[in-house]
């Protein structure tokens, strides 16, 4: 759900526009401006969510105080989750790039480099939160010439650069392609700003998982720190007797020896 | 001399996998984490290269972006994979990066009525085998489904019972049980799906027709099959002498006459403090569609009026001149507004909007 507030500039709307053609067909863009402030006041944007049933969501503005201005956020249960504003700095349209793109709907591939993204909780949210609204649909199949395009966050000296490349798989000795790149959407310099983060408890409700879902534990096995994988076998009780050990020939009981161990037992019996 | 040659050729063919192998293969010093249920990958690597913001930062961030690529592509080229329709297809694995959910989970439904009784007398389900042998075909068939055991539709003889008319078609009759089974068998699944959902089915007890029902009885079907249609009743003319049905509205709902202390308390507060105010407390909302109401019942009334005087007299134009500019308008107007508030949007923020609109009553601009 894309939204322009009630005074955003022609940065913010491109910006807009070219995240919906990233996303399409699974956004909606509000053509109309709506003058509302996220931070203050999520009654409006949870009416709108109810009412397009979309759970993220993507709000520009611009004001003097905060120029360029983009909150991105996400709900649960129709009620405002996360939120994070996001400040933009330099941007290059899908437009200004001119080659080809790729077609709408393919699944991108996402990759976060730089260590910024886990250290700080904001930073970590704000990683889920664009992993969630840039990921396609879940697929169990993916065709491997299909993958086209792939969306980099780096994060560094506080900055997150967003850049989005077009994949050209080139040939190489063995069955894994070489990969060029060729720069092709939108690319956003960004500057992290406020945030609206759930708190603790709402949060871990939302990350439940009902138990159908939940991985099935497999019994009589147990992993150490270490990475080995131990099982265990449960056996009927043996008779220590009557196991087969190696057979060494030289400690075979002889004929002759046989018979004066049977006088001895025979003798121990007779006295007790 | 030729174990020089075939060292050579050897080392030559090792140097010539190296190359290929470079191309493909990316230094990094931590690893990266893949989930390629996402097709994701987080590189830990703090990124020195990019330190200094100068002219090269594009081509730099480019290069990284490309041995992070590559890395995922190896990964995702080692999924196992399959031919479908002529094109190579990797099989993904579930994604493991938890994402909180969207809508929440859902409830247990509950137990539908068999469930409820087998659970009350302690009845389990009988492990029945699949497959069940026939002696008409003299072979093994499933218990149920196509070309079952026993499969009483493809009986070519019926017996007639010693009670039964001579007259009567068996065939049917056996079609006919089987109908009312099915349709019994779905009025049930309808039920247990109402009773997990809460949603009140309309009792139909007085809806078949009888030879003998009462006034009341069909009165309410009367009433039932005029709120029948897609506008719920709206737009459906009553005859001439009918008169409205008193008590269809809603029932009214009394608070008892002692129990909840604090809520009593509170309301009586509220009322006293609601009387003690200066200033009065309106509800734009109320305030509006009231006002609204009455304008279109005058308007109605002053149309009605205009169409009865405008055929008896055969037409004068002033009025109808006038009346082609107004209704119209107002009628689509109505429509937005009216039609769009009260159905769809929930009552506070339809009256905020509406007050911003409309400052507190003023339609016409």
């Amino acid at each position: 759900m894309l939204i322009k507030g009630g005074n955003a500039n022609l940065t913010v709307t491109q910006v807009l526009r070219d995240v919906y053609a990233l996303k399409k067909p699974y956004g909606v863009l509000y053509k109309k401006k709506n003058i509302t402030r996220p931070f203050e006041d999520q009654t409006s944007l949870e009416f709108f969510s109810k009412k397009s049933d979309c759970s993220l969501f993507m709000f520009g503005s611009h004001n003097k105080k905060r120029p360029n201005n983009l909150v991105i956020g996400r709900m649960y249960d129709f009620h405002v989750l996360d939120m994070i504003e996001l400040g933009i700095e330099k941007f290059v349209s899908l437009k200004d790039i001119k080659n080809s793109k790729c077609p709408e709907g393919t699944k991108p591939m996402l990759i976060f480099a730089g260590d910024d993204f886990d250290v700080t909780e904001d930073y970590r949210r704000l990683k889920s939160l664009l992993i969630d609204f840039f990921r396609g649909p879940t697929v169990s199949n993916i065709r491997l010439a299909g993958l086209d395009y792939v969306l980099h966050f780096t994060a560094l000296n506080g900055k997150i650069y967003f850049r989005s490349y077009k994949l050209l798989l080139k040939k190489s000795g063995c069955r894994t392609p070489r990969i060029e790149l060729e720069e092709m959407g939108p690319s956003l310099d960004l500057v992290l700003r406020r945030t609206h983060l759930a708190s603790d408890d709402l949060y871990k409700l939302s990350m439940k998982m009902p138990k159908a879902l939940k991985p099935k534990k497999k019994k009589n096995i147990s992993h150490d720190t270490f990475g080995t994988t131990y099982g265990r076998i449960h056996m009927q009780k043996q008779d220590l007797s009557k196991l087969q050990t190696r057979k060494m020939k030289g400690l075979k009981k002889r004929p002759a020896e046989r018979i004066t161990e049977d006088q001895e037992k025979s003798k121990r019996v007779k006295k007790n | 001399m030729e174990g020089q040659n075939v060292e050579e050729l050897l080392a030559k063919a090792e140097r010539d996998e190296a190359e290929k192998l470079q191309r493909i293969t990316v230094h990094k010093e931590l690893e990266l984490e893949f989930d390629l249920g996402n097709l994701l990958a987080l590189d830990r690597n703090p990124p020195t290269g990019l330190r200094h913001a100068g002219p090269t930062q594009e081509a730099e961030l480019r290069a990284l972006a490309r041995d992070n690529t590559q890395l995922l592509i190896n990964q995702l080229w080692q999924l196992p994979t399959e031919r479908v329709e002529e094109a190579l297809v990797a099989r993904l694995p579930e994604p493991t990066t938890r994402l909180p959910r969207e809508k929440p989970v859902p409830r247990p439904r509950p137990l539908t009525r068999w469930q409820q009784f087998a659970r009350l007398k302690g009845i389990r389900p009988k492990k029945k085998t699949n497959l069940v042998w026939d002696e008409v075909s003299g072979q093994w068939r499933r218990r149920w489904g196509y070309q079952r055991a026993r499969d009483d539709t493809k009986e070519w003889l019926i017996e007639v019972p010693g009670s039964a008319d001579p007259m009567e078609d068996q065939f049917a009759k056996r079609i006919q049980a089987k109908k009312e089974r099915v349709a019994k068998n779905e009025l049930n699944r309808l039920r247990n799906l109402a009773r997990a959902h809460k949603i009140q089915l309309p009792s139909a007890t007085g809806m078949h027709p009888t030879g003998h029902q009462s006034k009341e009885e069909l009165g309410r079907a009367m009433q039932v099959a005029r709120v029948s249609t897609a506008s719920v009743g709206r737009f459906q003319e009553r005859l001439p002498k009918e008169k409205a049905p008193r008590g269809s509205g809603k029932k009214r709902k009394f608070q008892p006459l002692f129990g909840d202390f604090a809520a009593e308390k509170k309301s009586q507060l509220e009322m006293l403090r609601v009387m003690n105010s200066k200033k009065p407390q309106m509800d734009v909302t109320r305030a509006t569609n009231k006002q609204m109401r009455e304008e279109d019942q005058e308007e109605a009334a002053k149309r009605r009026k205009m169409s009865q005087k405008g055929k008896r007299k055969g037409g004068r134009q002033g009025p109808g001149g006038k009346r082609k500019g107004g209704p119209p308008s107002q009628g689509g107007k109505r429509k937005g507004g009216l039609g769009g508030k009260m159905n769809s949007a929930p009552p506070g923020l339809g009256g905020r909007r509406k007050g911003g609109q409309h400052h507190g009553g003023k339609r016409r601009k």
